[in-house]
This record gives structure tokens, C-alpha cells and sequence, in this order.
């Protein structure tokens, strides 16, 4: 790469059940003047902007981010759209930071955003086409059974995914932004219906509306702020949704895409050589697969560190300190997130959910039937 | 026989007003659907207009029009109207202030439900359709969402292609009709187009067993939007034998609690005489009651 890509502003909005009081332009608008103002820049500083958004029909707009120009200071500036379904906030990032790395723009704003609120995904998800059945429901029934199958692999304790999400919500009620600010026991959460088993409701992220964006620079307007995020790696990888012997439970996109970026990065050991991770779990249950699937854990053992608590904040590899998609699910938004937070904890902004001292912090997103992944490593130092 | 004697009596008379300059004005303009108000001495606009203000003042006679919506102050629920009230449906009587103006309207407010009900809560004013210059003339007022409907529709011709259309045709036969990749051996349900590994066509059409592994299932308990069948009910992944992909069917004809993993399942085929084109010739999938299958033989599937 020619240039090094530094992150030096990061904005979210509130997130919502509903942010009725906001249009999708005023909300995108709300996450990118707090990323402008962060990086101590105007609209007039950017050279070109990227967003991502979840597929089209979660909100009927067909090509948004034409629609979004104006509201993102695009007029007379490349705007692009990146595609990739639940993983596009993290994609998007990725292609923001290759027009810096590349040279072809010096000041890249990328944003991502959801407004779950006007629309019904549930919906969007699960369509009654001619011909085909319809059986599955939304994404909680298509990834149920993966579950169930990675408990049976595992062997893994029937508690893990109620420890998940006490945990995500334990963390989720530090971080102002997020959407649910719930003090759940464990017997609450073992106590919430049973929604797809073995998913329960509380095991579920909550469906939000919010935006996100960050600006992302090269070397030369790194000093605009004293604590630049530096990117240090980044990946994306795909597969198809079936084909015989495909392993969805440890998908080997997933696979492939962690050891991508940790080579970039020089990560030989993730558990060492990472402070801590922003993952995509939408359901609880994929803190341990992930875990085993980024490399955290071996094979089988990714839910005994979730049950001994080293992924709490202050333990020994926190994960999600946001609160993470289980607290604040805008879905376009939700991978960028990841990737902001990374971000923010090691320019040390984090606040209340600020891992003390973190140096280098790994940002994921996965989205379709497990078939998109995206990765980024940050870093304080460059 | 009571000694008391009663009779009916109504007390009734139209008595003619007059409106005065400030009032009358008002309720002139309302039968052409304008909304004004009036300014006081001090700078202040009331809607409805006032010939004195509260302080005992003769307002300025200057008229302000205004936007005809305003904001719910306060509010009281009418659960059974009666007669005379302007709704014969239920409805809240409420006290609402005109944008742009400093005091509120008593005027009815046609929510549909005590629960739309909430002071603060913005309104517009909905005239009648016939007017004789009165109060009534605004019929009344109905909550403002913040939303507009935002209806989206294409209207498509499915075509499932060529090997769909043969699995398809199979079902019809009570055949579930698989595609074997030749290099690599693989048996897709359907058919494909090509073996998303290899990248060949899975052309060579081959006939499964319409019995099989259960590898995973889920039971669903959550209503949502377009959803055909009524939670709860059990899906689940069935590898049939002969094939290398499981297909997902509904799993019934035994409680969900004895559900298992590596249970063999066998298909429960609609009568004949109502087999079309489609996997729902299939009702569900059933225990054989064969032994379970060992986890090491089915794992590769999960």
C-alpha cells in the first residue's frame, strides 16, 4: 500500500427503537456532522464519500445514496455505495480505507445507517416466492438450527448464550449511544421465551434505527488529532450459502478473512496480540462460535471462555465493550460499528466502556446466510 | 292510581346572537376553511378570537390567520358520547393551542382510542364538509403522525429455470429429483445449475429416497409478517439418502420435545390426487422410527 489510513473522526447517533424525530437524511446527517466535527473538519475537507447500506427492500429505497447526496455535502464529489448485507458497514469502511491506502482521495468520509423503524425486516427476510416454501423465519430461524448444531459440536454449556447476553448488556448499559440500557440477570434471560430454539428473546439484538460514520485520512492530515485510530489491516471474503460440505457453523470465509488481516497486521496470536474486539453476534450464541472461528479459541472451546468470563470487560480478551449488536442493532450501520469502536478504543475515546491501555482492537461484521465477512485491525501507533 | 300527577315538557327555542365584530368575524371566515386569530393589546394571538381578553381589554380588532393544527394541552377521554356530542364514536374532548396562537380551543379530538391520547401530542383541525358558520364547522381534530405510508410494488414472473423446473416436475410424480456433479460426485437438491465448488452443471438427474437424517431443526414460536403457517412449528435440515445437501422441510408427527438430532425421517406426502409443482406435496417429514443415526455419520452436514 502506498499510503498509511488513519481513522480521526467517529460519530453515532443515538440509537432507537424509533428516531421518529429524524428523517433517513437527517439521521445519516446527525452521525456525519459529529464525525466532521470530531476530525475538526467541514464538509468542504472531504474529498469523497462511502456508505453502505443493508439490502434495499429492509427500506423500499431503491440506489439511497443518491438520494442521501445532498444531505452529505456529495454534490460535485464521488459518492459510492458498498453492497454486502448484514456485513456492509464493515465493508464499506474496508473500501474507504483502500481509496486512502490507494492514493485516490485523502480525506474519505464513510458512513452506514438503518432506520429499522419504517420498515419491517422480518419481512424483507423471509419473501413467499412461487415455487419455494416458505419455512424459514427471518434470520433468527435461519441461524437457529446452525446453532443448534454448533452446541452439539461443542458440547457446549447449555448457558452459554444467556452468559452473552448478560455480558453484552452488562456493557451495553456504559455506552450512552446504545439502544438497550437493560440490567438483566442470568435467570431473566433463561426465563425469556423461547423465539426459535434454542434462540430466546433475549438472546436476540434488538432492531434499531441510527447511522454512523467515520473520516479517514492519509498520513499527511493524520495530525489533524493527537490520537489517530491507524489502520493496520484489512479483509473481506465471501462463499456461497450452500454447497456440500460447506461448514457453516465455522464458515471458511470467516476463517480465511481473520487470517488475511491478522497477516497484514503481523497477528500471530489474536489472544496476545489483541486487546480487544468489536465482533458481530446478533445472536448470543455466535460470541462463542466466532471465537473459534477468528482464531480466539480452538475448535470446540470458544464457549469456555465466554463461561469463565474473559470476554467481560476487565477479562482477559473483553469483546463487544460497546454492548455490541446485542445491545444496538441499525443493520446497515451494525458492522461499522464494530469497526468504530475498534477505533475508538485505541484513540482511547471509549469512555465508560474504555478498555484501559488498548493498543491494537480487531472490528468484524458478517452478514447473508454467513456468507460475507469483513475485518479490520486498528492500532495506536502507526 | 298515584295521586301525583306528571307530564312531559321540553323547554325550546331558537334564540338569534349576535356574533359582535371580533366573534363574528371569526366564524364567517371559518365557513370559507380560514382559521384566524385575534391580537390583544400586549402583542398576544387568541384562537378562538375574543372581543376582551382576560384582563379586560378590547382586543386590537387586527386578525392573524394561522395554520390550522396545534398542539394537545390537555385532554379528557369520552368512552360512550351522548347525544349532542359531535362524535357518535368515542373521542376526547381536549383543549388545544393553535400554532401561533397563545391560548387554547375546547374542541374534540378524533383519535379512534384513548391510547393515541397524550398531551403534547400534535394535531390538525379537520373541517365539515357542510358549514353555517359555526364552532362546528371545524368538525373536529385528528392526531399528526410523523410518518406517510410509503406503499412499494413489482410484480414479477417467476421462472425457475431449467433445473429447478425438472426437480419441480419430479414432485409432481412424488419424485424428488436430485443433480450429481460428475467431478465431483456430489448430489445437490435440486438440481443446480452448476456445483458451486466445482463450477459444473449438476446434470446428471438422479432420484433420492424421500427418507433421511434429520442433521438440525429449530422450532419456531414467533409470529411475523407474511408468515404462512401459525407458531409454533418445527423446520429442520434433512439429508436425504442419496444426496449431499440437506433440504429443509417442516418436522411433525411426533412432539416437538422428542425431537432429535439424527432422528431418520421419512417424507408424509399429500394424496396423489393433489401433487402439483411444488415441495408442498410434502406436508412434513415424520420419525421412521429406525434407530438414530450416530453423530460421527451425519457431523459433515452440520
Amino acid at each position: 500500500m502506498a499510503e498509511h489510513c488513519a481513522v480521526v473522526g467517529i460519530g453515532q447517533t443515538k440509537h432507537r427503537e424509533s428516531r421518529r424525530d429524524l428523517s433517513i437524511p437527517g439521521l445519516v446527517r446527525e452521525a456525519a456532522l459529529l464525525a466532521l466535527q470530531d476530525a475538526d473538519m467541514t464538509w468542504k475537507d472531504i474529498d469523497s464519500i462511502v456508505i453502505g447500506t443493508a439490502p434495499d427492500m429492509f427500506e423500499g429505497v431503491m440506489m439511497p445514496e443518491l438520494w442521501l447526496s445532498d444531505a452529505l455535502g456529495a454534490a460535485g464529489r464521488p459518492i459510492f455505495r458498498v453492497h454486502t448485507a448484514g456485513s456492509v458497514g464493515g465493508s464499506t469502511a474496508v473500501v474507504a480505507s483502500h481509496l486512502v491506502q490507494a492514493g485516490v482521495h485523502e480525506k474519505v468520509l464513510t458512513l452506514a445507517f438503518e432506520k429499522q423503524s419504517e420498515s419491517n425486516a422480518m419481512w424483507a427476510l423471509s419473501p413467499a416466492v412461487p415455487f419455494q416454501p416458505q419455512l424459514v423465519a427471518g434470520a433468527g430461524g435461519y441461524f437457529a438450527p446452525l446453532i443448534r448444531s454448533y452446541i452439539r459440536r461443542a458440547n457446549a454449556h447449555p448457558d452459554t448464550g444467556c452468559m452473552v447476553a448478560v455480558k453484552d448488556r452488562e456493557h451495553g448499559r456504559l455506552n450512552p449511544n446504545a439502544h438497550l440500557h437493560l440490567d438483566q440477570s442470568l435467570e431473566q434471560v433463561k426465563a425469556s421465551p423461547m423465539l426459535w430454539d434454542p434462540i430466546r428473546y433475549s438472546e436476540t439484538c434488538p432492531s434499531s434505527d441510527g447511522a454512523v460514520a467515520m473520516v479517514l485520512v492519509s498520513d499527511k492530515h493524520a495530525d489533524r488529532v493527537k490520537n489517530p485510530a491507524w489502520v493496520k489491516g484489512t479483509s473481506v471474503r465471501t462463499e456461497r450459502t450452500f454447497f456440500a460440505g460447506r461448514d457453516q457453523v465455522n464458515p471458511a470465509a470467516g476463517r480465511l478473512c481473520a487470517k488475511d488481516v491478522y497477516d497484514q497486521a503481523g497477528i500471530t496470536n489474536p489472544l496476545k496480540d489483541i486487546d480487544c474486539a468489536e465482533i458481530y453476534v446478533p445472536f448470543s450464541w455466535f460470541e462463542p462460535m466466532w471465537l473459534e472461528n477468528l482464531g480466539f479459541a480452538e475448535e470446540g472451546e470458544g464457549w469456555k471462555m465466554t463461561m469463565e468470563g474473559k470476554t467481560k470487560l476487565g477479562g482477559e480478551m473483553p469483546w463487544n465493550m460497546s454492548g455490541g449488536v446485542m445491545c444496538t442493532n441499525p443493520i446497515g450501520a451494525s458492522g461499522m460499528l464494530r469497526f468504530a469502536e475498534a477505533a475508538r478504543q485505541v484513540r482511547g475515546t471509549a469512555e465508560k466502556h474504555q478498555v484501559d491501555g488498548a493498543k491494537v482492537a480487531v472490528g468484524h461484521a458478517y452478514g447473508g446466510g454467513s456468507q460475507f465477512f469483513a475485518m479490520w485491525i486498528v492500532g495506536s501507533e502507526r | 292510581m298515584s295521586e301525583i300527577l306528571s307530564a312531559p315538557y321540553v323547554l325550546e327555542y331558537t334564540y338569534t346572537r349576535s356574533t359582535g365584530p371580533v366573534v363574528g368575524r371569526f366564524l364567517e371566515g371559518l365557513r370559507y376553511e380560514v382559521l384566524e386569530g385575534v391580537k390583544t393589546a400586549d402583542g398576544r394571538v387568541l384562537c378562538p378570537p375574543l372581543e376582551y381578553d382576560e384582563e379586560g381589554e378590547p382586543t386590537t380588532g387586527e386578525f392573524i390567520q394561522l395554520r390550522p393544527s396545534g398542539t394537545v394541552k390537555s385532554w379528557s377521554w369520552v368512552e360512550q358520547p351522548r347525544k349532542g356530542h359531535p362524535f357518535d364514536r368515542p373521542f376526547a374532548w381536549a383543549l388545544v393551542q393553535i400554532d401561533g396562537a397563545d391560548n387554547a380551543m375546547v374542541h374534540a379530538v378524533d383519535a379512534g382510542d384513548a391510547k393515541s391520547m397524550k398531551t403534547g401530542m400534535r394535531v390538525r383541525l379537520r373541517w365539515a364538509r357542510e358549514k353555517n358558520g359555526t364552532i362546528l364547522d371545524i368538525e373536529g381534530f385528528e392526531p399528526i403522525s410523523s410518518f406517510v405510508p410509503s406503499p412499494v410494488r413489482l410484480d414479477f414472473e417467476v421462472k425457475p429455470g431449467k433445473h429447478y423446473s425438472a426437480y419441480l416436475r419430479g414432485l409432481e410424480q412424488g419424485k424428488i429429483i436430485g443433480g450429481r456433479d460428475p467431478e465431483s460426485d456430489k448430489v445437490y437438491v435440486p438440481p443446480r445449475a452448476s456445483d458451486p465448488v466445482t463450477g459444473n452443471p449438476t446434470s446428471e438427474y438422479v432420484e433420492v429416497a424421500d427418507v433421511g437424517v434429520l442433521t438440525t431443526f429449530t422450532v419456531i414460536r414467533i409470529p411475523f409478517e407474511g408468515q404462512k403457517l401459525k407458531p409454533p412449528y418445527c423446520f429442520g435440515a434433512i439429508v436425504l439418502d442419496g444426496a449431499h445437501m440437506p433440504i429443509y422441510h417442516l418436522i411433525s408427527g411426533v412432539p416437538y420435545d422428542e425431537i432429535r438430532m439424527g432422528m431418520r425421517v421419512r417424507a408424509k406426502w399429500k394424496p396423489r390426487e393433489e401433487w402439483v409443482t411444488s415441495l408442498e406435496n410434502i406436508l412434513y417429514f415424520e420419525p421412521t422410527g429406525e434407530p438414530d443415526v450416530p453423530f460421527e455419520l451425519y457431523k459433515e452436514h452440520l
